[in-house]
Formats: structure tokens, sequence, C-alpha cells
């Protein structure tokens, strides 16, 4: 693996984040957003978590992007004054955003990076690469995929109750 | 290896930083979600640094996906309940949704 690329990378993948909540526009934000998840994939496929990093791109950067956008399409747009006005109290707001960063950096630097000298320890058993991923899944994290799928009927429950109320009042 | 985990950990420490600075100051439930979303992939990036670390990416992979899962899933139902709460008011400033004070 190229550590002068996966550096590029996470530096690019925090910068876009710090740029999805200093962006105004709801909607550019998001499309920051689905930036972010892009990188992260890339970042999840350099380090051999492919199947992660597939997921990470399609559902993170995809699904979730639509549901953002759609959900701010129903929202009303601000007047040019209004958008002026806040514009200008959130430059305000985010002037401490990059001295936080700067500061947790030279923390991570200073006080982290001297405690991680040791060797790491491996605490499950590896298994072999061919197969880990498909084993893991279907054979070893069974209850996983069933908590899953309950979450997923959660959500669609959730989505159901909410589009419901909305016919009921009509 | 224990660089790369370093280098990960500061990474997802900014990530972390920016989100809840976000959340601290801003006044919007969708920028809320949008901080929330920014948490949950730190937590993903370490997930999967983690695995990469310790040579067990299968596991690792496994929990990235149950996490991506869980995120999909409340993004949607935060998302609905965003949404009904600008129907009933006509706004999303956390400031001004005191519908149940007493």
């Amino acid at each position: 693996m190229n550590e002068a690329w996966l550096i590029v990378m996470l530096a690019a993948l925090v910068i876009s984040a710090a740029l999805v909540v200093m962006m105004r526009d709801l909607l550019k934000a998001c499309i920051g957003l689905a930036l972010v998840s892009g990188i992260l994939a890339v970042v999840m496929y350099m380090l051999g978590a492919h199947l992660a990093a597939v997921f990470e791109l399609s559902v993170c950067a995809g699904l979730i992007t639509v549901i953002f956008v759609s959900t701010i399409s129903m929202t009303k747009v601000l007047t040019k004054q209004e958008a002026e006005e806040r514009e200008r109290k959130r430059r305000k707001r985010f002037r401490y955003l990059p001295i936080a960063l700067l500061l947790v950096l030279a923390l991570c630097l200073s006080v982290l990076l001297p405690f991680l000298n040791g060797p790491l320890t491996r605490l499950l058993p590896v298994l072999d690469p061919e197969s880990a991923g498909k084993e893991m899944i279907w054979n070893l994290r069974q209850t996983d995929l069933l908590a899953q799928i309950c979450i997923v009927l959660v959500g669609v429950y959730g989505v159901l109750i909410f589009f419901k109320k909305e016919g009921a009042e009509k | 290896m224990t660089s790369v985990f370093a280098l990960f950990l500061t990474a997802a420490a900014l990530l972390v930083t920016t989100a809840v600075y976000s959340l601290i100051i801003t006044r919007n439930l969708m920028r809320i979600l949008l901080s929330l979303e920014i948490i949950t992939k730190a937590v993903s990036l370490m997930m999967i640094c983690v695995g990469y670390v310790t040579d067990q990416m299968a596991a690792a992979q496994s929990y990235a996906i149950t996490i991506i899962i869980i995120e999909v899933m409340l993004l949607v139902v935060s998302v609905g309940i965003v949404f009904g709460v600008y129907r009933q008011n006509g706004h999303l400033n956390t400031d001004d949704l005191n519908n149940l004070k007493g």
C-alpha cells in the first residue's frame, strides 16, 4: 500500500468533511457528504476492505444522498436577504473550527503517537483471506444478519408511519 | 502498521472534532444529521483500520457493513422525524422548537 496516497486521501477526507459542515447551501453540503463517502470508499479499498467499500459507495454515497436531496427539495428556499444574514452568522460561528482542528491535530501528534509505538495485539485467529469475507458474514456472523434485517424492517415501519400520518391529515 | 494506525486515529479524531463542533454550534436539524453522518464515517474508518492492523479484515468488514446498515436506517427515520417537524412548524431551527415547553 502506498502510504503517501493514503495520507493524501485522509487529508482530502478531513478537508471535505470540514467543507460539508461549513457550506451555506444545504444541497451542496449533501453533495459534499457524497464526496466524503466516495473518498472513504477509496480508503477502504486501499486497505483491502473491498466489500465494505462497495457498500459505502453504493449505500452511503448513493442512497443517503438521494434521501437528503429529496428531503431538502421539500423544504422552502430562503430569500436572498435571509440567506445573506444566515451566511454572516455562520461565518462568525465557524471561525474557531480551524483552531479546534489544529489543536486536535497537535494533540494527536504529540500525545497519542508515543503511546502507539508498541506492537498491537491480535485478539482473534486469522482466517484464510480467500474465503474469510464470505465465511465471516454468512457463517460466523449470522446474528448480525438477523439484526440487520430487523433494523431494515424497523426503518421501513418508521417510514410507513410517517407517510401514513401525512395521508390521514390530508 | 503502527504508523498507519496512528495516521487513521488522527484522521478519525479530526473528523469527529469537525462534526462535534458543527453539532454544538448549528441550529438546523438537517445540518445536525449531516454532522452525525460524519461521526459514523469516522467510526467506519476506524473499524476498517483496526481490521487492517490486526489482520482481521473479514470481521472488520462485517462490522462496517452492520454500521452502514444502522447508519442508513437511522438516517431514514431521522429524516422522517425532521420532515414531520418541518410540516408542523414550517422551519427546522432548533431554537424555536419549543412546542412541548410547559
